[in-house]
């Protein structure tokens, strides 16, 4: 397997125009000979499709949901970024770009973070034609705000709904292409197998949701938008869906997975409250802002009613160890350090689950209502404080809340070159599904803005570049051995899942306890012996899982979402793996990577002599032992340094 | 920590055609802390155990912004807290209603077949939008977003609109099964902008045509929709959905319609 960037050379603020103007086109008479699949209707996939469909492609775009619109993208509050210097306070492109870059940890390819930095500002000006309606200020133009600590205020945001109205946007296109013919879309459909036929990426598997049956669809190309894998951990920001399952079936077919073991955990979201717990739920980060973290210091005040505990008491951690920047550091560094305090110094708050250390710490705003008065900052957090209260019952004006840190977002993914083409011809990948622009680490607010740039500049033009290098491809019918076999693994799997030889347990009791192991040994901290440790426990749980998940009584051809939870949690226990083969494999500390034996003044150290470059693991037939390949990062502009926050 | 039994009326049906009934369950321990949903989740997770069949719902995000979860829970559509989508809904307000018996029925409407139990098919919904819920604008073609400025409160009431989650509550809470407040938000959204002033009353045409077509019933005002909507989109959005209907009919669909027609 070989890895070829393709990056166009050059001074870095023309490569993508020239990459462009050196590309070739396909005649607008023959797009729509072309049949392409987008599988995913978020940001990414659903400006892809939308875009395409325009253009005059014939495209089949996939989805899980019953709708488009319900794509994960829905659930994004904080907002999007753009360098469109609006408020004159220095920002450019370059500015953006060289944030992005440092922000990842220096684990990014320059050339695709630099276009994405330029095509943020065409994204603001597509949303906003749609009607998107943004935050406005009085004299009607666009407001914006500073976020995750940029020293420039270049996030825009529509109330605490950024993703929401940005996915509406895009779903508003692509209704408009459904209609118009161009897109034919399949909702409740499920792609569990990627079609390969001879090195190309030529099809899907999709299982229909609501009457289980499992079809083939061929295309000229495939495109992937299928979200991040946060969900490995079982607890997680995502939705209940979300899933590896089409990265990982493009995995298994020869598609490199890149850095999946870095993934971003944010400080601020609600604690568990009990071992039902089945999802968590983000607090905007913007609580940082007035809110101070603080847990008792002494272990026997953690079960106390926290208004009785006196101000001695008190430790305000971030407050203490990091003077300079307080309650203000970065989301690592403020996960990292809830984690000491509750895990191994045992000063936790909240309710007590049976055989834990209690995981939360107290997010208080008390002194802000003192100094600034309760209207203030319920002007700046009335919704949050609203949906904090709808979950937890607790008023946080009058009792600090709990937060804790979560699984939020997967800065791996599978494998791209500049033209977000995976290592299989023909395939790409979109959105948070690839490994492309945020390296060890996601800056706030960048993830709706690649998301974007991905779906509505980049595939578009870059799939049209592709069809128009290979021009034509050989006509594949369905039954070709090729697709018989795909669907035919695909029906195997199946069965293989509904007639577990001792149906014991539901898929759930699996994946908890997958996600206890990825979360314990993989998550905000890692060490060597620790993550050898996960792959001992993750295998025989994997094999028990085979042995035991209970799907039945009902067939597989039928509405069975205990079977969808089923299939995704077999991908999972695989992905899980590989995240702990990349951890062990990546013996330094970067970004949201933290290996305990690689710091420095208890900050990440990296490791650049021997760590900078992205770790692709190739697919060998054993999920316990793949293939690494290494491409290498060169740093031409933005020279890598040290984060401190001391 | 409270914890309690509760007796579930869940009603189950095995497909489009099949003849749906109530069933009865018991929830057990139900912790006041847990989620609506979270409490099905249990009770799926025994069922499969028990090799019984597990309950059919839609649900997603469980942060009450998909719209995918739709459940009557008791006669309210998404529960009785005002404003909250029954994933959102957490058991301590069920339990502050003394209620321990609770009836769990899928959204009713002609429009909605359902597709087992408690899941129903809702792409009426999209099917109304791609009929003219958008703003024509091809990827690459816009101006600067800051070359039109829009006025602050306009802005902000188009925003109101179009928080809708298209969960279709408001059709399940309809005693005539009218999608007019989801057409109404989505109508009054793009209409109310000056991008959407071109397209503004062929739109409204087109969607409210649609949205007939699909056999959804007519408002005659009940309200019962304002109530149900967890996103508290108001019913003045239909009264201005219908003002525009009416000035796009008494033009005719042949007419060039003056483009400053924006009130
Ligand atoms: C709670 C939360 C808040 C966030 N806030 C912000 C923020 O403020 N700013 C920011 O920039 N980013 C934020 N992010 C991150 C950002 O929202 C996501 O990274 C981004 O929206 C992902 O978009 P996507 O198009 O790649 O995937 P998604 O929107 O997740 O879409 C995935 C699509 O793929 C489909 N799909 C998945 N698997 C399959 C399959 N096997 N078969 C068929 N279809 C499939 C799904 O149906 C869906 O349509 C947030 C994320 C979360 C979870
Ligand atoms: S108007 Fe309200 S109830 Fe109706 S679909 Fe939209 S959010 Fe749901
Ligand atoms: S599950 Fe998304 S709104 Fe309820």
């Amino acid at each position: 397997m070989e890895l070829k960037s393709h990056e166009p050379t050059g001074p870095i603020e023309d490569r993508w125009k020239e990459h462009k103007a050196h590309s070739k086109l396909v005649a607008p008479h023959n797009r729509r000979k072309y049949q392409v699949i987008v599988v995913g209707s978020g940001l990414a996939g659903g400006a892809a499709a939308a875009t395409l469909g325009e253009l005059g492609y014939n495209v089949k775009c996939f989805c899980y949901q019953d709708s488009p619109r319900r794509a994960h993208s829905i659930a994004a509050q904080g907002g999007i970024n753009a360098a469109k210097n609006y408020q004159n306070d220095g920002d450019s492109v370059y500015r953006l770009f060289y944030d992005t870059v440092k922000g990842g940890d220096f684990r990014s390819r320059e050339s695709n973070v630099y276009r994405l930095a330029e095509l943020s500002l065409n994204i603001i000006d597509q949303a906003v034609a749609q009607g998107v309606p943004f935050a406005r200020e009085y004299g009607g133009l666009l407001a914006n705000r500073s976020f995750g600590g940029a020293q420039v205020s270049r996030t825009f945001y529509a109330r605490g709904q950024t993703g929401q109205q940005l996915l509406l946007g895009a779903y508003s296109a692509l209704e408009r292409q459904i209609d118009a013919g161009t897109v034919k879309m399949f909702p409740r459909h499920e792609m569990l197998e990627l079609i390969v036929h001879e090195g190309k990426a030529r099809g899907i598997v999709t299982r229909n949701l609501v009457n289980g049956k499992i079809d083939v669809h061929v295309a000229d190309v495939v495109l992937l938008c299928t979200g991040g894998y946060g969900n490995v951990f079982y607890l997680s920001t995502n939705a209940m869906g979300s899933n590896c399952t089409a990265v990982w079936r493009a995995h298994r077919k020869g598609a490199a997975f890149a850095n999946p073991c870095y993934t971003q955990i944010h400080p601020t979201c609600i604690p568990r409250s009990g071992e039902y717990q089945s999802k968590l739920t983000l607090m905007s980060e913007s609580l940082r802002n007035d809110g101070r973290v603080w847990v008792p210091r002494n272990p026997e005040d953690c079960d106390k009613d926290p208004a009785k505990i006196p101000e001695e008491d008190r430790y305000y951690y971030l407050e203490e160890r990091y003077p300079a920047f307080g309650n203000l550091v970065p989301r690592d560094v403020a996960s990292r350090n809830a984690m000491y305090v509750c895990e191994d110094e045992g000063l936790g708050i909240g309710p007590k689950i049976p055989g834990e250390p209690r995981r939360g710490v107290y997010l208080d705003f008390k002194s802000a209502i003192d100094r600034l008065g309760e209207d203030l900052i319920m002007e700046r957090y009335g919704n949050l404080f609203e949906m904090y209260e709808r979950i937890t019952g607790d008023d946080p004006r009058k009792t600090p809340m709990r937060i804790y840190p979560a699984t939020h977002y997967t800065m791996g993914g599978l494998w791209v070159d500049y033209n977000l083409m995976s290592t299989i011809d023909g395939l790409f990948v979109g959105g948070e599904a690839n490994f492309s622009d945020h390296g060890a680490n996601r800056l706030g607010a960048s993830a709706l803005m690649q998301g974007l740039a991905d779906g509505y500049f980049v595939l578009p033009f870059t799939v049209g570049n592709y069809l128009g290098t290979i021009r034509k491809t050989e006509p594949l019918e369905e039954s070709d051995p090729v697709c018989q076999e795909a669907l035919k693994s695909v029906q195997a799997r199946v069965e293989k899942l509904m007639n577990a030889p001792d149906p014991t347990h539901a898929p759930e009791y699996f994946h908890r306890k997958l996600g206890n192991i990825i979360w314990k040994y993989c998550g905000m901290s890692r060490d060597a012996e620790g993550l050898k440790k996960a792959l001992e426990e993750i295998r025989p749980l994997r094999e028990e899982f085979h042995e035991k998940v209970k799907v039945l009584p009902q067939k597989g051809e039928t509405f069975n979402q205990a079977l969808e939870r089923a299939g995704r949690v077999a991908d999972f226990f695989e992905l899980g793996e590989l995240m702990c083969i990349d951890a062990l494999e990546r013996d330094e500390s970067c970004g949201g990577h933290f290996r305990t034996e690689h710091t420095i003044d208890g900050e990440a150290k990296r490791d650049d002599e021997h760590f900078q470059h992205v770790a692709a693991w190739e697919w060998t037939g054993d999920p316990s032992n793949p293939a690494l390949h290494k491409e290498e990062l060169t740093f031409e502009y933005v020279k890598p340094t040290m984060r401190s926050y001391k | 920590m409270k914890t309690k039994n509760l007796t579930l009326h869940v009603w189950r049906q095995d497909g489009p055609d099949a003849k749906g009934a109530f069933e009865t369950y018991t929830a057990e321990n139900v912790n006041e802390h847990m989620s609506f949903l979270e409490m099905l989740d249990d009770l799926n997770e025994k069922l499969i155990i028990e090799g019984k069949e597990p309950i059919a719902f839609d649900h997603d995000c469980r942060e009450g912004i998909c719209g995918s979860c739709n459940i009557v829970v008791n006669g309210y559509a998404h529960g009785p807290q005002e404003r909250t989508t029954v994933c959102q809904l957490h058991m301590r307000h069920v339990f502050a209603l003394g209620w321990s018996e609770i009836w769990l029925e899928p959204w009713r409407a002609a429009a909605f077949p359902v597709i087992k139990d408690l899941v129903v098919d809702r792409g009426a919904l999209d099917r109304i939008i791609q009929s003219g819920g958008y703003i024509s604008i091809r990827t690459g073609s816009a101006r600067d977003a800051n070359e039109t400025p829009i006025p602050k409160p306009i802005s902000d009431r188009a925003f109101d609109a179009a928080t809708c989650i298209g969960c279709g509550a408001c059709v399940a809470a309809c005693p005539n099964a009218s999608a007019s407040l989801f057409t109404a938000a989505k109508v009054s959204h793009l209409g109310m902008l000056p991008q959407g002033q071109t397209e503004r009353f062929d739109r409204v045409r087109k969607m409210v045509a649609q949205m007939d077509a699909e056999g959804f019933g007519s408002c005659t005002n009940h309200g019962e929709c304002e109530k149900a909507c967890p996103k508290g989109i108001s019913i003045d959005f239909i009264a201005q959905m219908n003002r525009d209907f009416v000035k796009a009919m008494v033009t005719s669909k042949h007419d060039v319609e003056a483009p400053n027609d924006a009130e």
